[in-house]
Formats: structure tokens, C-alpha cells, sequence
């Protein structure tokens, strides 16, 4: 990748929906490549930056899927201030681990966790107004906005990320061929 | 009478009575393919195989090459439909590849790599499909069926048990288990069987060797489903 010294920045924006935060660690496992990826990117909302809210930006890298109501929201803001939306992960693609509880009821779930688990005494669903609304089932990004690219893995490998952003950065059409095309 | 047939462009001599895919394959060219496999007959069901011949969209599985076609194969058009197939398939069952012992030893997910598959693009049904786990030596994920019918023809033609069929009709098509009980336990399946090593996708799957091999050997991790299909003859 070229230096871009007097080059404007690309603006890039991350969050984690219904996710683990293992894409975000693929993100740094870049090792040294990132110093390199600093030179022509700056970040806006991240869990990097701790910034609240996503201004407008070239683009937006979903992990996790959308299970609950604040999802939806922070989903929404990215497609709104994001040119390129990218889906990166298992669960953002398919919803992933959190979606195993698709087939189940919500209530059921709910109950079987907080109030008949083992060890569980004076059990109840927690019902704080601060805590969002849960979904009834967790969606892929891609059934509640557009999106660009989608990036699979759980994790994508740092290597498959970063050929992702180089190629989108550098004006290429990003493709991921073998090997580093996996969804495990 | 054999003759030759063009193949997105190349000559491939065919023998009487070949179809379109075995002669590609013995010149070496790779259809890909799920409900095929070299040793039983053409099912023509997965319609992964799907070439075009004059015009026309025919499974290479089962039409009979005939001297002077012009079959596309390796297209933009064809590939594009392909995928749209495979994807049809990963939103119809549950297929979470992270959780699953045949990653990376599964066809489905080895065609989704070679056909450029990064998203499912349709909505997911997820499906409700119990495991049945009554069998001492094999395990049934019913989530990851794609109704190839490969199980119930070698159970019923090979092993000549008959342990699986499909039943109900397009949507609420499934894989079921010939007993009174549905389980498989109750029949007369063993781990030895054919039709215990022959799903392409991790419905059927052998108790106590989950993940024995690491990432990085497995079967389609080093090569991808075009080249390792081609060298073992699969």
C-alpha cells in the first residue's frame, strides 16, 4: 500500500452487534500490518475509540448479528453514516451462535435461564427498562439493511481482513478466494 | 459409437453411453456436483451439476454426452446459478459451519468456497430439527440435510438394510429413519455400513472422532473441492 501523506483519511467505523468480539480481535491479530493500516485509515465509532456515535464514514464493519432492539438502532446509524457496509463474521452473516435459540421459544429461554436453571433461588427474568428489548429470533445485518461485502469466518482471519480493506481501500473489487474464503 | 464434444470450448472424446460428467471428468474437468458420486447411478436431484447445451439447461450427471455438443459449464451464468442453488440450500437447513465436525471435510461448504458463496443472501428459515443421538456409534444431524438421498440409496442398494428414505413434499420434505420408534437405535444400522461414510454433509456422523483432525489438514483445507474431487476420484 502506497504512504498517503497529505491524503485525506479513509474513515472506518466498527461495532459489535450480537457478537463475541472475536472479529474485532482478528481485526488486530493484523500484528504489525496494522502501523501499516493506520496510515491511510481513521476510526470513527469502534470499541477502539470508545466513540458513541458513528459520523459519517467510508465504511462501517458489522460483527455479530441483531437480537435485540438496540441492534437495531446502532445497525440503522451504520447504514445511515456508512458509503460501504460490510458484514464481518458467522453471526453477522447468518446470525451465527446467538441464532441457535431461533427454533426455541423466547419465553421458554428466558425462563430456563433465569428462573428453573440449577442453583437458581429466587430467580426472574431481568426486566431493567435500561436493558433492550430482545428480539424473538436473531437476524443476519443483511435482513434488516443493505450490505456491501460480506467477510465470513468465525473469526475471519486477521489475514483475510486485511486483504478485504487493502483491496477495498485501493479502489480493487474485494474478493476472497481459497483459503481465505471459511465460514469455521 | 463414442465422439467428441466440445466442453466450455475444449474437445472431450466420450465412450458410448457416458454422460457429460464422467467424460469431462476422465478428461479432467471438474463439474461440481452434491447428490453425484462415482459409484451409484445419476440422481439428478441437487441440480449442482447443471450445464447448458444448446440453449438448453440439462444435469450433466445424467444426460448421455453425444458427438458434436457444445456444453458451457464454467460460466459466469452457470456458476451464478449454482451458487443461487447452494445458497437455497444453507438457508433451508442450519448450517452453523462453526459447531460442525465435518467442517472443512463437507461438500457443501467446499463448493460454497469454490462457487465464491460469502453470504446465504436469502432469508433463513431455521428450521426445527431434533438430533437423534439413540445410535451407540453414529450421531444424526438432521439440520444439515440437503436431501441428496445418497444415505438412503446406499443403505437400501449397498448395504440392503433400507434405513433412511425422504418423505413429506417440497418444503416439508425430510430425511426420516425406517422404524416404528424413528430412531436409529431401533434399526439394524451399523457403524461398518456404506451408508455411514457417505453423506457429503454432517447429517451422519461417527460417535468419538469429532475433530480429530486440526485445521489445516483437513480434507478441503489445503486444496479446494475441484482439485481434491478430481485426485481421489470423488
Amino acid at each position: 500500500m502506497s504512504d498517503s501523506i497529505g491524503m485525506p483519511r479513509v474513515r472506518v467505523a466498527t461495532t459489535s452487534l450480537a457478537g463475541c468480539f472475536g472479529c474485532h480481535m482478528s481485526l488486530l491479530d493484523m500484528d504489525e500490518r496494522l502501523l501499516e493500516l493506520a496510515k491511510v485509515v481513521e476510526f470513527d465509532r469502534s470499541p477502539l475509540t470508545d466513540i458513541k456515535h458513528c459520523g459519517p464514514c467510508d465504511i462501517g464493519l458489522i460483527e455479530g448479528g441483531v437480537c435485540n432492539a438496540e441492534n437495531v438502532h446502532v445497525l440503522r446509524e451504520f447504514r445511515r453514516n456508512c458509503k460501504t457496509l460490510v458484514a464481518v463474521g458467522a453471526c453477522a452473516i447468518n446470525g451465527g451462535l446467538p441464532a441457535q435459540r431461533n427454533h426455541l421459544d423466547l419465553g421458554d429461554c428466558l425462563q430456563q435461564v433465569y428462573v428453573k436453571r440449577d442453583g437458581i433461588e429466587e430467580g426472574g427474568v431481568p426486566d431493567d427498562p435500561e436493558l433492550p428489548l430482545l428480539l424473538d429470533r436473531v437476524h443476519p445485518i443483511h435482513e434488516v439493511v443493505r450490505v456491501d461485502y460480506f467477510i465470513p469466518g468465525c473469526p475471519p482471519s486477521g489475514e483475510a481482513i486485511w486483504k478485504f480493506l487493502t483491496d477495498l481501500i485501493g479502489g480493487r473489487t474485494p474478493r476472497l478466494a481459497h483459503p481465505l474464503l471459511r465460514f469455521d | 459409437m463414442g465422439g467428441t464434444f466440445l466442453f466450455d470450448g475444449r474437445p472431450v472424446p466420450f465412450e458410448e453411453g457416458q454422460t457429460i460428467l464422467q467424460a469431462a471428468r476422465a478428461a479432467g474437468h471438474y463439474i461440481p456436483h452434491l447428490c453425484w458420486h462415482p459409484d451409484f447411478p445419476p440422481h439428478g436431484s441437487c441440480k449442482l451439476c447443471i450445464v447448458k447445451v444448446g440453449g438448453r439447461h440439462v444435469s450433466s450427471c445424467a444426460l448421455p454426452a453425444r458427438d458434436g455438443m457444445e456444453v458451457e459449464s464454467n460460466t459466469p451464468e452457470i456458476n451464478g446459478e449454482r451458487r443461487a442453488l447452494l445458497q437455497m440450500l444453507f438457508v433451508e437447513g442450519n448450517h452453523f459451519c462453526p459447531s460442525c465436525e465435518k467442517s472443512g471435510n463437507c461438500q457443501l461448504q467446499a463448493l460454497a468456497y469454490e462457487l465464491d458463496m460469502s453470504s446465504a443472501r436469502f432469508a433463513h428459515f431455521y428450521p426445527d430439527r431434533p438430533v437423534d443421538a439413540s445410535h451407540p456409534d453414529v450421531l444424526l444431524d438432521f439440520n444439515r440435510c440437503i436431501f441428496c438421498e445418497l444415505c438412503v440409496r446406499a443403505s437400501r442398494d449397498v448395504d440392503h438394510k433400507g434405513v433412511f428414505a425422504l418423505t413429506g413434499r417440497g418444503i416439508r420434505k425430510h430425511l426420516v429413519v425406517n422404524a416404528e420408534s424413528g430412531r436409529l437405535a431401533d434399526t439394524d444400522f451399523a457403524v461398518s455400513d456404506r451408508a455411514a461414510d457417505i453423506c457429503p454433509v454432517g447429517v451422519i456422523l461417527h460417535k468419538r472422532v469429532g475433530f480429530a483432525v486440526p485445521i489445516g489438514e483437513r480434507k478441503y483445507d489445503e486444496a479446494s473441492i475441484s482439485i481434491v474431487a478430481m485426485e481421489k476420484g470423488e
